[in-house]
């Protein structure tokens, strides 16, 4: 059989195989360069940048929960300008797609990050965050009211020249009305689904677990609901979806993919194996030729429903 | 200085229950061990135990280069702990390892290690290596009570050993701090190396300030990876918010808000 051709086609940029890594949890790609070639990936989608300096949240910002973790991190990062300067000469030769995910506070402070990347030759794509469930200003309060959705990303489309992703959160009521407003605002991609928001308790002492009291669940217990809402959303527009929450290996991956993903990202599992992601490029292509697959894109929202 | 990090199966070739809560396991590696220093901790899967979503971090308790196998002493705590307690020589485990930094070389001879529970654990490999620099070290270690000392007799190869017992059924009564050498008006140490619960190593930490010693302490936070992506276990430093993992575990005392 000849070899299966994993290479997908995102608004217009190919990607070598469907699997990319989740912002938040692959940090700037050279964090993994001990453990595998990057250029394996379809992409990395790196850790979340803002227009200053951000500290993130205090300690504890974990809690272990059942197939899953809570995360309180907060956006911790250094800011654009050190991203510009000290972070992208060091990653920008990697042989695979950077795209940044873009945070903010005001949607001037998204504006002025994306205007910024958008000058970095190899960031070939953005991903919109407005859906962190972190930050007590911005993030998920621009992903769950519809009309500010339209409005964040319609701003930033403006300014930014290349492929615009945006990333919504699941903690809303309809997730396809979020879908159609961000494509009303311009996106050219959807990655859903961001993390729940969950708390975790400590009986014994009587408190939160997270000094936040709440946090984003991510893992397998999100699974079900994460391709749920790929499902739904594949159905409600257009634009290409970049699915991800809960990806553990190869079989998750192309259940994303027959739901509608026409791209997954690796998450939480990175933590656990930072070999996941290169092993999952390994089952795709073992999959394609049980099942006698050509080309991958055939896989893409194949679910068979009658 | 760079350590080239890997995720191996590991093979369990010894292991041995030291008391009701701790036990420790040897680890072979299939090829030479990359470079490993005193204070780095290896990620540990834990096998068959679904309810345990995420690697459990231990430190490096002692390496054998010659055979390829190092030591993690654990304290069963939770599920995770409770599992690893039930494996057997011969029983593979994936394991990432070496992670973050390493405990300081000391320009002095006049060195204290001080130990608490389970943060023993990277002092007995700090121990080996300071033998090998030619440093003897005074080792203060500090237990429950007299069922739960153990390892004495490894300790002692590398320095002088000082016992404490919260109960007092063996060597002083009471916690670390209390014991006779902190209430002279003099320490006689110029280096502190102290791992253990955070109110010890605090207490600690106070001790070497007011007596003017450096002091390093290795820290115990939560973390998901174990190598800098999750920004879980950050402790607060003179640099802004640090990764305990990467920028840690070991801490000069001076750098951290305490």
């Amino acid at each position: 059989m000849v070899t299966p051709d994993l290479s997908v086609n995102i608004a217009g940029l190919h990607f070598k195989n469907p699997v990319t890594t989740a912002s938040g949890t692959f940090g700037y790609g050279d964090e993994f360069l001990d453990f595998i070639d990057l250029g394996r990936l379809g992409g990395i989608f790196v850790k979340a940048v803002t227009g200053k300096n951000r500290d993130g949240n205090a300690y504890p910002r974990m809690a272990e929960t059942p197939s899953g973790m809570l995360n309180s991190v907060g956006l911790q990062n250094k800011g654009v300008d050190h991203f510009c300067h000290e972070i992208y000469p060091r990653i920008r030769d990697f042989k695979t797609h950077i795209i940044v995910n873009v945070s903010g506070s005001t949607i001037e402070e998204y504006v002025e990050v994306a205007e910024r990347i958008n000058e970095l030759e190899r960031i070939t794509a953005i991903e919109l965050n407005i859906s962190c469930p972190n930050v007590k200003f911005g993030g998920m309060a621009f992903g769950t009211v519809p009309a500010m959705a339209t409005e964040v990303t319609a701003q930033v489309r403006k300014v930014y020249k290349k492929v615009l992703m945006v990333k919504l959160s699941p903690n809303v009521t309809s997730i396809t009305d979020l879908a159609k407003s961000v494509v009303d605002g311009g996106a050219d991609a959807i990655t859903l689904i961001n993390t729940l928001l969950g708390m975790a308790i400590d009986a014994e002492r009587r408190r939160p677990v997270l000094s936040t009291i709440t946090g984003g669940l991510s893992g397998p217990a999100i699974k079900p609901i994460a391709l749920r809402m790929v499902w739904q959303v594949h159905k409600a527009v257009s634009v290409p979806v970049i699915g991800l929450g809960g990806i553990m290996n190869a079989t998750d991956a192309i259940e994303f993919m027959l739901a509608g993903a026409s791209a997954i990202q690796v998450g939480t599992a990175n933590f656990i194996d930072p070999t996941v992601s290169v092993k999952i490029v390994d089952g795709i292509e073992a999959y394609m030729q049980r099942h006698k697959i050509n080309s991958l894109t055939d896989l893409v929202g194949a679910l068979r429903t009658e | 200085m760079t350590f080239q990090k890997v995720v191996q199966v590991l093979t369990v070739v010894h292991y041995n229950r030291l008391n009701g809560r701790h036990f420790i396991i040897d680890l072979q590696a299939p090829q030479p061990l990359p470079n490993i220093l005193p204070g780095q901790f290896a990620q540990v899967l834990v096998p068959d135990s679904p309810g345990t979503f995420l690697r459990r971090p231990f430190s490096i308790h002692s390496v054998d280069f010659g055979k390829n196998t190092f030591r993690l002493l654990i304290q069963v705590k939770g599920e995770g702990t409770r599992h690893l307690s039930k494996l057997r020589v011969g029983d593979p485990l994936d394991v990432i390892y070496p992670l973050g930094n390493t405990f300081s070389i000391p320009v002095t001879k006049d060195v204290l290690l001080v130990g608490g529970g389970c943060g023993v654990a990277p002092l007995l490999f700090l121990a080996q290596f300071l033998k090998q620099h030619h440093v003897s070290p005074t080792i203060l270690v500090g237990f429950r009570t007299k069922e739960e000392v153990s390892e004495i007799e490894e300790y002692s190869k590398y320095g002088h050993v000082l016992i404490t017992t919260d109960d007092g059924t063996e060597g002083e009564k009471g916690l670390v701090v209390d014991h006779p050498i902190f209430q002279r008006e003099r320490l006689d140490f110029k280096k502190i190396y102290c791992c253990g619960p955070d109110a010890m190593m605090k207490s600690v930490a106070k001790i070497a300030r007011m007596h003017r010693i450096d002091c390093e302490v290795s820290l115990e936070n939560t973390m998901a990876c174990g190598f800098g992506v999750c920004l879980c276990c950050i402790t607060p430093t003179d640099k802004g918010n640090e990764r305990v993992c990467v920028e840690g575990p070991v801490f000069n005392i001076n750098r951290l808000k305490w």
